[in-house]
């Protein structure tokens, strides 16, 4: 077993409206970021576990994401390959 | 028959709940602590309103593993009643005792005030001493209670006679400018398919007592009293 890092990306799931992240955007245009067409404000979470390989520490990641970190009726997530911590 | 009332750390409306149903009602009531393994025979379980784990992940994402809630969730499995207000509402949800979820509220502000409701289904276990349509006044306290589904699951829920209250004007018409939060089609409370399970936003435990403002939580108190003590 060896300790691997896992970043976790969640964010509202597209078509819901994010009203946090619309109010990043309006900040955004104010401040003269004419570009900007969407912002989505979600949360950044960093897990460091043990496990015996990169493959079963991402599988393990993402049965938590699925049973606790994220919720499945309103938010997507992402994992970033798993580093050794 | 005994109402259970529990607390999380970070519950905040377990003794305004104690108080509407043992002091208000007179009914039996007992606390249990979300530590607790046991009923203690409770034969309705309230979910109380509050910031259970500071609302930590997601508002009720956390209080759903406490121990208790095995206990609850096995209740609400047999067909026993369970009342989910507001922290209560959204721990249901995470629980997966009802569908949808509770996002932050639209004008990302924590609104505090009392609302009109309109009585969308007065025929269930919680409902029925209340008209078909009549309009209540209950208060509402929360920074996250836009009630979230995907449209199929609205759908089912308004077709099966699932959605029991709704923010209305002093009218009773259904508006935008009535909807505190933005929730979805306006909903305000909703029951599970088998309608053992109710959850809310607005707090009917505050509304039943007149010089607090409003009597009109009461009757859900004492429909269950009388349906479940039945």
């Amino acid at each position: 077993m060896s300790l691997f890092s896992v970043a976790v990306h969640i964010v509202p799931r597209r078509g819901l409206l994010d009203p946090q992240g619309k109010a990043v955007a309006d900040a955004l245009h104010s401040l003269g970021f004419a570009d900007v067409r969407d912002v989505r404000v979600g949360r950044h979470l960093v897990v460091q576990a043990d496990a015996s390989s990169a493959a079963d520490a991402e599988a393990s990641v993402r049965r938590m994401c699925e049973q606790l970190l994220a919720n499945p009726v309103t938010e997507d997530f992402e994992l970033e390959a798993p580093r050794p911590a | 028959m005994r109402f259970g009332i529990v607390t999380f750390p970070g519950s905040n409306c377990d003794s305004d709940a104690y108080h509407a149903v043992a002091d208000v009602l007179g009914a039996e009531a007992v606390r249990l602590w979300h530590k607790d393994h046991d009923l203690q025979g409770a034969d309705v379980v309230i979910l109380p309103g509050g910031f259970s784990y500071g609302d930590y992940l997601r508002a009720g994402a956390i209080a759903r593993f406490s121990p208790i809630m095995r206990e609850v969730v096995a209740h609400a499995r047999r067909g026993a009643p369970v009342l989910g207000i507001c922290n209560g509402f959204q721990i249901a949800c995470e629980a997966g005792l009802l569908p949808g979820a509770l996002l932050r509220n639209q004008s990302l502000k924590f609104v505090c005030c009392p609302v009109r409701l309109r009585v969308e289904n007065a025929e269930t276990l919680f409902t029925h001493r209340y008209a078909p349509g009549q309009l209540l006044s209950v208060p509402i306290a929360h920074g996250e209670g836009r009630f979230s589904a995907d449209d199929a699951t609205l759908d089912r829920l308004e077709g099966d006679g699932q959605v029991i209250f709704r923010y209305v004007d002093e009218t009773g018409a259904v508006t935008d400018d009535a909807n505190p939060n933005g929730s979805a089609r306006n909903i305000a409370g909703i029951v599970s398919a088998e309608g053992n399970v109710l959850g809310m936003m607005p707090h009917p435990e505050r509304a039943v007592d007149a010089l607090l403002g409003s009597t009109d939580g009461l009757a859900l108190f004492e429909g269950l009293l009388d349906r479940v003590a039945a």
